[in-house]
């Protein structure tokens, strides 16, 4: 199949087929990194605008090296120092990022729907580097491309999301992937970080850390953002590690070759311990490396699609 | 000034008529209603086909001036008015400033003197610049002409003043319209409180938050005796409420907007502003209760909650986008295609609905077209189609939640207070 879309949004309009074509392709990227000149020219004389409404390094550089590895040009706009403090709308500035006549806009905004809104008002491709609450596309497809190297495929395993799933867009956006795959999600947090309608979503919820972890093949574990509590809802940090926390007893009980994922960064000693996160079940690392090679597979394919509002219309 | 309107299928709820009749309009009364009128007439409108009935009341509607003329104005919001058939409107207080007192009611009476093109009724707040703190002076407001009180747009939170301002209202026979809302539970919120807030990540508005504040105005309105009318019902549980104290002999009634009977949360989806709504658009099942609330009379009137907001406040991101739409172009027929058209009520009973009850309501004689009393008509084909068109608005905004979609039913005449008003450019062209 051929991929037809000028976006990536989010991984609830994807069809299963489409996001194999984005894991498949990443896949034959993923060699590139490897070679001793690590570069290929799928995207040159294209342009990539990383567009930044919040502070993050790890994604805007893993997006910024994907590029990069395509031969693209990268422009890296913090937008919370820039027009934005003028009071310029999402929307002018992306027609102004248009104008310059750029390819792709890969975009990260604490407002949900934010990349939605920018891509229906802008003909360039638009990428959702993560949007408020709402989804986090290409980490899921990272995380769920590290999986299926470990397992050989998604379909029919177990794998547990344990964490602040109301307010996680890699919560949603790994339920909404793995569930398309055929993989039996759960999520697991304390009652108060679990959202209404998760179960409509297709995922189990326990707020039993060691039943999500007792028959799991794989467990995803969020990052606890403390310092975004503006609620108040989160329990004690020590007392969140006590019942929630991956230590090295807890996983004990589960599963022998279960793999540990966390899309970084790591609180050691909150989400889990340090023994943990450095321990062969541990795949954190492999998530960066294979980061690159999705986001180049997701970079390439969006380059290639086009915007099916203007097909409706000739 | 004479208008004969001949042949048109004549509705009219406070009369029980619902025949195929003729009406005479004379210096802006009606003076004959009956089959074949034979008189000269300056205008003779040629009904046939169509149905006639009052012209519209809309008791929930935001003109926005004083202080937001960007928005919208008395003068478009009035002509916005007259193109959707209704020809009397409630002026919400929420101006800038709010009207809250004497001053303020007296430049609004200059304003709707000077430029209104259709009947506009005013509401004062309740309490002084809307903050819930300290009562405005409702005697003397209500001499200068208001017929209701709201705070609409935030409820007054606190228990001992609301029930002071409702022994005031019942004192001088005011009716208070009711934003009930509990902003505590609701902090926040932009969509309902469910899968769908989940599946966009938005922060949700709980049902609770409406109907535990409906409690509490029902409460309060046993209590005090006073006259209440709950605004924009969105939900399942408040109607089970309402319907209670209605049983109970408490004076209350209620109002749902045409959004509320058309669309579900599914349209959020999207993040799509111009679905961003307080309350917000509720269930599947709350859509359910609230087509059967329609249907059993539950829910007395239909009322546009007409809120226009400029481009620059709608088409940004979702959660810094103002709340609310514009309904006075499309509200007739949203009812028509959404009530009438899916039949669950004929237009003896959406008549009563948008014309006679609001009236009733708000201690009006309009919203019939019994001889003597104001010529106001509509005149409306019922089975016309159109596309909802964002240029076609003549109101100053033009965020509506029906843009691109097709509804049946349109206004072809409005005469208010005996002069045609609006007429239909197409009406001749169209007609097949």
């Amino acid at each position: 199949m051929a991929w037809i879309r000028k976006d990536l949004l989010g991984l609830e309009d994807l069809n299963k087929e489409e996001i194999e074509l984005i894991l498949n392709t990443a896949e034959s990227f993923k060699e590139v990194s490897t070679r001793e000149i690590k570069k290929v020219p799928a995207l040159r004389g294209k342009t990539v605008v990383n567009l930044f409404y919040e502070p993050s390094t790890r994604t805007r550089v893993s997006f910024e090296v994907a590029a990069k590895r395509l031969s693209a040009d990268v422009i890296n706009i913090a937008a919370q120092e820039s027009s934005v403090r003028k009071g310029e709308t999402l929307i002018d500035t992306g027609r102004n990022i248009e104008a310059l006549k750029a390819d792709i806009i890969v975009i990260r905004h604490s407002a949900s729907g934010a990349a939605e809104i920018l891509a229906r008002n802008v003909s360039v491709s638009v990428i959702n580097a993560g949007d408020g609450w709402h989804e986090h596309p290409t980490q899921a497809l990272l995380d769920i491309f590290t999986l299926k190297e470990k397992l050989g495929r998604i379909e029919g395993f177990k794998v547990s999301i344990v964490g602040d799933i109301a307010h996680s867009r890699v919560a949603r956006s790994n339920i909404w992937g793995l569930t398309k795959l055929g993989a039996q999600v759960t999520v697991c947090a304390p009652r108060i970080l679990i959202p209404p309608g998760i179960e409509q979503m297709g995922a189990k919820i326990t707020d039993n850390i060691d039943e999500a972890l007792s028959c799991a093949d794989a467990v995803n574990v969020l990052r606890m953002q403390f310092e975004r509590d503006e609620e108040n809802a989160f329990p004690d940090q020590l007392d969140y590690f006590k019942k929630f926390g991956i230590t090295e007893e807890r996983l004990k009980k589960a599963k022998k070759n279960i793999i540990v994922m966390h899309p970084g960064p790591i609180n050691r000693g909150i989400e889990m311990s340090s023994a943990v996160a450095d321990s062969p079940s541990s795949v954190i690392l492999e998530q960066v490396t294979n980061g690159i090679a999705v986001r180049m597979a997701v970079l390439f394919l969006v380059s290639q699609g086009h915007d099916q509002k203007n097909d409706d219309i000739n | 000034m004479t208008i004969l309107i001949k042949n048109g299928h004549v509705v009219d709820p406070a009369n029980n008529l619902d025949e195929i009749m003729d009406i005479l309009v004379e210096d802006g009364l009606i003076t004959k209603v009956g089959e074949n009128i034979r008189t000269q007439a300056k205008e003779l409108i040629d009904a046939t086909g169509t149905i006639i009935m009052p012209g519209l009341v809309d008791m929930h509607v935001h003109l926005r001036e004083p202080g937001r003329e960007d928005k919208e104005t008395i003068a478009t919001g009035t002509e916005a008015a007259a193109k959707g058939g209704v020809t009397s409107v409630l002026a919400m207080p929420n101006t800038q400033p709010a009207i809250d007192s004497v001053e303020s009611v007296t430049l609004l009476k200059k304003i709707i003197k000077e430029t209104a093109k259709v009947n506009v009724f005013m509401a004062a707040a309740i309490t002084r610049q809307r903050l819930g703190r300290e009562l405005t002076d409702i005697a003397k407001l209500k001499q200068e002409g208001i017929v209701a009180i709201s705070d609409d747009g935030a409820s007054v939170d606190n228990d001992a003043l609301f029930q002071e301002a409702l022994e005031k209202a019942k004192e001088q026979q005011v009716l208070v319209i009711c934003h009930s809302e509990d902003k505590l539970l609701s902090c926040g919120g932009l969509v309902n409180l469910g899968l769908t807030s989940t599946r966009l990540g938005l922060r949700g508005i709980s049902s609770a938050s409406e109907y535990n504040r409906v409690a509490r105005d029902i409460q309060l309105a046993e209590k005090t005796k006073a006259n209440i009318h709950i605004a924009h019902v969105s939900c399942k549980e408040s109607l089970e409420l309402i319907s209670q104290a209605k049983k109970k002999g408490i004076k209350v009634t209620c109002e749902t907007a045409p959004h509320y009977f058309s669309l579900s949360e599914e349209a959020v989806l999207g993040f799509d502003t111009n679905m961003k709504v307080n309350p917000p658009l509720r269930s599947k099942d709350d859509l359910a209760s609230i087509r059967q609330g329609l249907v059993h009379a539950t829910i007395d009137v239909i009322a546009s909650d007409h809120a226009p907001h400029t481009e620059n406040e709608k088409d940004i991101e979702f959660e810094r986008a103002e709340f609310g739409v514009i309904g006075l172009e499309t509200e007739l027929a949203v009812a028509a295609t959404e009530l009438i058209h899916a039949g669950l009520l004929d237009w003896l009973e959406l008549a009563k609905k948008m014309a006679l009850n609001p009236a009733r309501i708000l201690g009006s004689n309009k919203g019939t077209l019994g001889v003597g009393c104001d010529a106001d008509i509509i005149v409306v084909s019922p089975d016309k189609e159109w596309i909802v068109q964002k240029e076609k608005f003549v109101s100053k905004s033009k965020n509506s939640a029906f843009l691109g979609k097709k509804l049946k039913g349109v206004v072809e005449y409005t005469i208010c207070a005996g002069v045609i008003i609006y007429r239909n450019a197409d009406v001749h062209r169209e007609d097949r």
